[in-house]
């Protein structure tokens, strides 16, 4: 699936600049991309200490297990295949609170700690499990409460009332969460996808 | 009046964080300067270990961009989007929400300043930004930084995730906004 995307994004690219005969911007893209992506995870690298230490704080402190322990009844149903006590659970509940709360550079850090707790449930495979696919559609469709970046473009630019669209955006991620776990759930259970539990 | 409380929100949910974390830590005796060095440790090792898969990503996706390949996808998916009721401006932002997050946020301003904030086109921007994620580069890093190259189903529970999220949007917009 993955190798398909990405060989049509590079090959549709080329094929499309050569047509158009200014093949010199896929070389251009291409390296500065590159470069771009070295870029990103650099900037990620003091976001990622600070809150994976103060994420480790919050551990010892048992404030993780509290939030976790409040939220299990759900937890559990959400991922059937993680003990209820495993810290891939309290991981998680900090991502999708992070994302709530609109604070990206939060989430990305709690979300790659949870990512890792799981992986030592699947085996050091290199197949996603099954856990891993339902916190990634819940993480790709997650409810912004305050989608702060967006109301501050629309403020700079005198909107009359910025805020507006918060309301239509909880509707909008609303459904849109709905379907991806109906969807999550339907993939591993009925689908060629499913694994044998 | 909405608006002042969330600003307040989003100035306050980090320092109330890094407050209240170390200080609840102090009250249970947790060492909480050390402890943070060995969680920031960790945050090193994961950013560091991302970056091929971000590296293949981002260039598979600028290349798409750049060549003018994407602008003619949105040409092919416009008769679809009218039919939705989505003005056609705003589709190059749909199709390169799941890719680029920082690309999107410009298109998103650019949207913004040539048509205004308020106007039609400018609210549905803002609320299919608000709606939906970069899903490629999520599940770039997140996979990545765990060494997972088969992703199962993961794509397509997101990308569906996107897609419902952009018509949810134009849905609720033609409804409130027009």
């Amino acid at each position: 699936m993955l190798n398909l995307i990405w060989l049509i994004l590079l090959a549709s690219g080329i094929v499309v600049a050569a047509l158009n005969g200014n093949i010199e911007v896929v070389t251009e893209a291409a390296l500065g991309a590159a470069k771009g992506a070295v870029e990103v995870c650099f900037d990620l690298v003091g976001v990622m200490a600070l809150w994976l230490g103060i994420m480790k704080i919050a551990e010892k402190g048992g404030l993780v297990a509290a939030l976790a322990k409040m939220l299990r009844p759900l937890m559990v149903r959400l991922f059937p295949s993680v003990p209820s006590q495993h810290p891939a659970m309290g991981a998680i509940i900090l991502n999708l609170s992070a994302n709530m709360l609109g604070l990206g550079n939060a989430a990305t850090p709690f979300g790659m700690k949870a990512m890792q707790e799981l992986q030592t449930l699947n085996n050091d495979s290199d197949e996603a499990s099954t856990a891993m696919c339902t916190f990634l559609a819940l993480n790709t469709s997650c409810i912004t409460l305050i989608p702060a970046t967006i109301i501050g473009v629309r403020l700079s630019f005198g909107s009359a009332n910025p805020t507006e669209i918060v309301g239509p955006c909880i509707f909008a991620t609303s459904i849109a969460m709905t379907i991806a776990i109906s969807l999550d759930y339907w993939f591993r259970t009925h689908s060629r996808w499913r694994r044998p539990s | 009046m909405l608006f002042t409380i969330l600003n307040v929100i989003s100035a306050w949910a980090i320092p109330f964080l890094l407050l209240v974390i170390p200080l609840y830590g102090y009250l249970k005796k947790v060492p909480v300067y050390e402890s943070f060095v060995e969680g920031a440790q960790e945050g090193f090792v994961t950013a560091v270990k991302i970056i091929p898969f971000l590296v293949g990503m981002m260039v598979a996706i600028s290349v798409f961009r750049a060549s003018g390949a994407m602008g003619y996808l949105s040409l092919v998916l416009e008769p679809l989007t009218s039919l939705l009721g989505a003005p056609s401006e705003v589709l190059p932002l749909a199709i390169m929400r799941p890719m680029s997050g920082s690309g999107v946020l410009g298109m998103a301003t650019e949207l913004m300043r040539t048509y205004g904030p308020d106007s039609f086109i400018g609210r549905l921007a803002s609320v299919m930004q608000g709606t939906t994620d970069t899903t490629f580069f999520v599940l770039t890093v997140y996979f990545g930084a765990v060494g997972i190259k088969k992703y199962r189903y993961a794509i397509v529970t997101g990308l569906t995730a996107d897609i419902t999220g952009f018509i949810a949007s134009i849905y609720i917009c033609n409804l409130l906004f027009r």
